[in-house]
């Protein structure tokens, strides 16, 4: 593995983004930077700005404002950058499936290439730090999870 | 080989590599401690090398109606400032009669680039955050640099006027450290909390403002222009607290206990600049002028007195 995989592994800035979420979620992130699961051992970092993030981390339904913002956003990710979509919301839209505020025919994974979902009403925090885990891997070896 | 020698001092020892490696180790110190305060575990020690590596090898974004030469060129301004001084410091501290004649003045202005370099690079970006992040650098500045040359001249007028390092080094080794008198004491105090706005830290990091301006002057940077800026940062946080050991503490010694003390006394303005990061919120713009301009020059004016009358 060469050195600037290894890096990008190492430290990763997440741009946290909203997609019409209700906050559930967004609170379980948070919990991940708290000292209870403090995910900066693992030099995860919060970042402000979308230039000098490596993961955009999508939370929420994907709604007919947000998506034109969202592919934006992922355009002006420096790359290479992961995407992760955290809820049950932004995997399947949850209980605002069918409803007039999404658009049916453009799913998150349509607007943008999604590496890893996280499903839960919310997620845990284990259950988000697994998943980065399992995105690492997946980067690492360039398929799925190791066996 | 003679015009070679002060190129690698400048390359190798003891500018750019040594002071960007013990500047990274510093800024691993920084966050190892805030998280310790906070009851987390905190990052590894390579993390900052982690980080730095990580952005060399992202894209660089070059915002649209950006300047883009100034994009470019305005954090390598930052960090050649930085170098010098580092460079200007350690060669003192190697051999004190290697300086110039103010050599001291050299390093105050040089101090001033990484500021400059935070503005021009607001300016080029065309971001309306990065050109309120840069205004309010510069407001900043405006607020810092009159205590902290008023700080500065306490250990000048003690030494009976010596504008080298060098010789403020020397005056220390036979007269004991400029912060054991009143004056120096009082100039020391002025001179960490402009220390504190110099690098950007809470409670002065009104530029940067994470939660308010997202990075403010750098918000548009990524990539390799956006690793020179950090360790630009993390190189000052090794070089402005050396800047203060030399000044008021005695400098640091090269071998046995002296080298020990000094490593002790750099730590020990590190441990304090961390702990007012932590224990403090953020300044408005107009609280952290009117605290410069107000108090702490007062205390430094009344530092220089106090020298002048031999305190």
């Amino acid at each position: 593995m060469s050195l600037k995989k290894k890096a990008l592994t190492k430290s990763i800035g997440v741009f946290h983004l909203s997609t019409g979420s209700c906050n559930n979620c967004d609170i379980e992130i948070l919990d991940c930077l708290t000292p209870r699961h403090d995910v900066e051992r693992f030099g995860i970092t919060l970042v402000g700005s979308i230039k000098h993030a490596d993961a955009l981390l999508i939370t929420g339904i994907v709604n007919k404002q947000c998506r034109p913002i969202l592919k934006k956003l992922y355009d002006q990710m420096p790359k290479p950058g992961f995407v992760i979509a955290v809820g049950t919301c932004s995997a399947g839209r949850g209980i605002f499936r069918n409803t007039y505020i999404v658009d049916e025919d453009e799913p998150l994974d349509k607007v943008v290439p999604v590496d890893v979902y996280i499903p839960g009403c919310p997620p845990k925090p284990e259950a988000i730090i697994d998943g980065i885990v399992k995105l690492i891997d997946k980067f690492n070896t360039g398929k799925g999870e190791k066996k | 080989m003679k015009t070679l020698i002060p190129i690698l001092q400048f390359l190798i020892f003891p500018g750019f590599v040594f002071t960007a490696a013990a500047g990274l180790m510093a800024s691993w110190i920084d966050r190892k401690l805030t998280a310790r305060i906070q009851y987390r575990i905190g990052p590894p020690w390579y993390q900052p090398f982690a980080d730095f590596v990580k952005l060399l090898g992202k894209e660089t974004i070059i915002p649209a109606g950006g300047f883009r030469v100034l994009f470019l060129i305005a954090p390598l301004i930052g960090m050649a400032g930085v170098t010098l001084v580092s460079t200007l410091l350690w060669i003192s501290i190697l051999k004190a009669s290697s300086g110039f004649a103010g050599d001291i003045i050299v390093a105050f202005y040089l101090l001033t680039l990484p500021a400059l370099s935070l503005i021009l690079a607001g300016f080029a970006s065309a971001n309306p955050l990065a050109s309120v992040g840069a205004s309010r650098e510069m407001k900043m500045s405006l607020a810092y640099e009159l205590p902290f040359i008023l700080a500065i001249a306490v250990p000048v007028i003690k030494t009976g006027g010596a504008l080298t390092i060098g010789g403020i080094l020397k005056y220390q080794a036979s007269c004991g450290a400029i912060a054991g008198s009143v004056s120096g004491a009082v100039a020391l105090a002025v001179a960490v909390l402009c220390m504190q706005a110099k690098l950007g830290l809470v409670p002065f990091d009104i530029s940067e403002a994470e939660t308010e301006l997202s990075g403010g002057p750098i918000i548009d940077y990524s990539g390799s222009p956006l690793a020179v800026f950090k360790l630009t940062k993390a190189m000052l946080l090794f070089t402005l607290p050396v800047f203060l050991v030399i000044l008021f503490m005695g400098g640091i010694g090269l071998r046995g206990l002296p080298l020990l003390s000094g490593v002790l006394k750099y730590a020990a303005l590190l441990v304090v600049i961390v702990l007012i990061k932590n224990t403090n919120p953020r300044l408005r713009i107009d609280q952290a002028l009117r605290f410069f301009w107000g108090p702490v020059s007062a205390a430094a004016f009344l530092a220089v007195i106090l020298a002048l009358f031999g305190f």
